[in-house]
């Protein structure tokens, strides 16, 4: 199975050049094609602008099909976002949230992509009622597993049953890796420091989280500690994040078919610190994984305040990471015991 | 994030119409990661000096075309894009003084997956020439 992962980027790590203009659709598609990471995803919206209110114009779904040509690269995924509470002070009944994942189904279509994300909060309902439009156009809806859900959660579990129960294999699972955080991130801490946050309390929270002390008890002590608005917001981020088990994955082989490659900082040494990529990659290549990890960058709102965001170098260290450890062999130490 | 993007400083005018000054405009952004259809644009404040600019006050404009903070409510065929500016107008007999100001600006922003509904804030000094 060694060699069978496939790396690439999801176009959301490049948010920042995005937003401020820096750099253009073909700059990022050069620059995923040249650290060989050939699987592209776009957060549709993000990407094109105008949509979902409008449609995408022709021209611009030919100019990105010729950007995938001229840099051998893949369509992987367009991330629909499912506006649900659109309009003013009601929620999108049932056939209009299924209208709306239909005509992002067809969008993700007309891009060649192969999947379509959907964000976690949607309902089993709504997937289950688009599976048949997404059969037809030869796509799969991936539901993201997202922190603070994970696949224990009675949400996802009710999710893996009902796609079961449909029978439809263009329904399944996008782990985000920022599900398995082992280690608080030194940039979320660095970050809630320059806010306000007494060092002395952003040791403790760091400290307690490594020894996985129950979230509640975190933000509670560190209100007696004295902790105030930056400490209790780095307090509060152990209510949304927790370090889950990458293994718990290969219970849901079968229905996952991307994977979102989280990641906060990149070392000069090639290491996420807060992310075990080294298990992770372990654990996909024992699930027998041969979809792309696609690399998500999210470290720049964490670091835009005091230091230069650098979102091109960050994914290509993620990248040389996976590279690495893509090509590792199994590991064979009883990893049939991991597994049970 | 992205706040201290929101208020673009360089881009602060008056407004003139028949050569009075009838309020002043700036460019903005959405602090977020994606853009928005402009119904989920709650609120887009405004505070000048330390004081808030009423609601009905405030323009938003588009690629020429412009609304109320209260017709946006109902706008289900246009969006805000990710990164796009947008002009600001603010109307205010005379418009603004010369010199530095204080301007504060704060967008919520209706996320269906979000279980709060974030408003982000960046306060600038910009300069008006005489």
């Amino acid at each position: 199975m060694t060699g069978t992962i496939k790396r690439g980027v999801s176009l959301y790590s490049f948010q920042n050049e995005t937003f401020l203009g820096k750099m253009t659709l073909e700059d990022f598609i050069r620059t995923c094609a040249e650290m060989g990471a050939t699987g592209i995803e776009v957060i549709g919206e993000q990407t094109f602008w105008g949509w979902p209110e409008q449609p995408v114009p022709e021209n611009k779904i030919t100019d990105w099909h010729a950007l995938m040509t001229k840099y051998g690269t893949v369509p992987v995924a367009h991330d629909a976002m499912l506006d649900y509470k659109r309009y003013n002070g009601r929620v999108m009944a049932l056939d209009e949230q299924v209208a709306s994942m239909k005509r992002d189904i067809d969008f993700a279509a007309a891009l060649g992509m192969r999947f379509v994300r959907s964000l976690v909060s949607v309902s089993p309902e709504v997937l289950v009622a688009s599976a048949p439009h997404a059969e037809e156009k030869g796509i799969k809806i991936l539901l993201e597993v997202h922190a603070p859900l994970h696949f224990d959660h009675p949400w996802i579990v009710r999710h893996a049953e009902a796609y079961e129960k449909s029978g439809s294999g263009a329904l399944g699972f996008l782990p985000d890796m920022g599900m398995f955080l082992h280690r608080f991130p030194p940039v979320w801490k660095e970050r809630f420091i320059r806010n306000g946050a007494p060092r002395h309390i952003a040791d403790y929270i760091e400290k307690a989280y490594e020894d996985r002390t129950l979230s509640e008890y975190i933000v509670m002590n560190v209100r007696e500690m004295g902790g105030e608005g930056a400490a209790m917001a780095m307090a509060e981020t152990l209510r949304h994040n927790a370090a889950y088990e990458p293994k718990r994955m290969l219970d849901f082989m079968g229905r996952i078919h991307n994977v979102h490659g989280k990641f906060y900082e990149m070392t000069e040494d090639l290491v996420e610190p807060s992310i075990p990529y080294d298990e992770i990659v372990q654990v996909l290549k024992q699930g027998g994984y041969s979809g792309y990890i696609c690399s998500e960058y999210e470290g720049n709102r964490w670091i835009e305040d005091a230091h230069p965001v650098e979102s091109v170098e960050q994914v290509r260290r993620q990248q040389a990471m996976l590279a690495r450890l893509i090509d590792e062999p199994v590991a064979t130490t009883n990893s049939s015991a991991r597994a049970a | 994030m992205f706040d201290q993007h929101m208020i673009c400083e360089d881009t602060v005018a008056n407004v003139a119409e028949n050569g009075a000054a009838i309020g002043f405009s700036f460019g903005a952004r959405l602090p977020y990661y994606r853009g928005l259809g402009l119904s989920m644009v709650e609120d887009v404040a405004v505070t000048l000096d330390g004081e808030a600019i009423p609601r009905e006050a405030v323009r938003l404009t588009l690629r020429g075309r412009t609304w109320t903070l209260d017709e946006m409510e109902n706008e289900h065929g246009d969006r805000w894009n990710f990164g796009e500016v947008a002009t600001v107008t603010v109307l205010q007999d005379g418009g603004l003084s010369a010199g530095e100001h204080r301007l504060e600006l704060a967008e919520r922003m209706r996320i269906s997956y979000l279980p709060f509904v974030p408003t982000t804030r960046c306060v600038k000094t910009i300069s008006l020439a005489a």
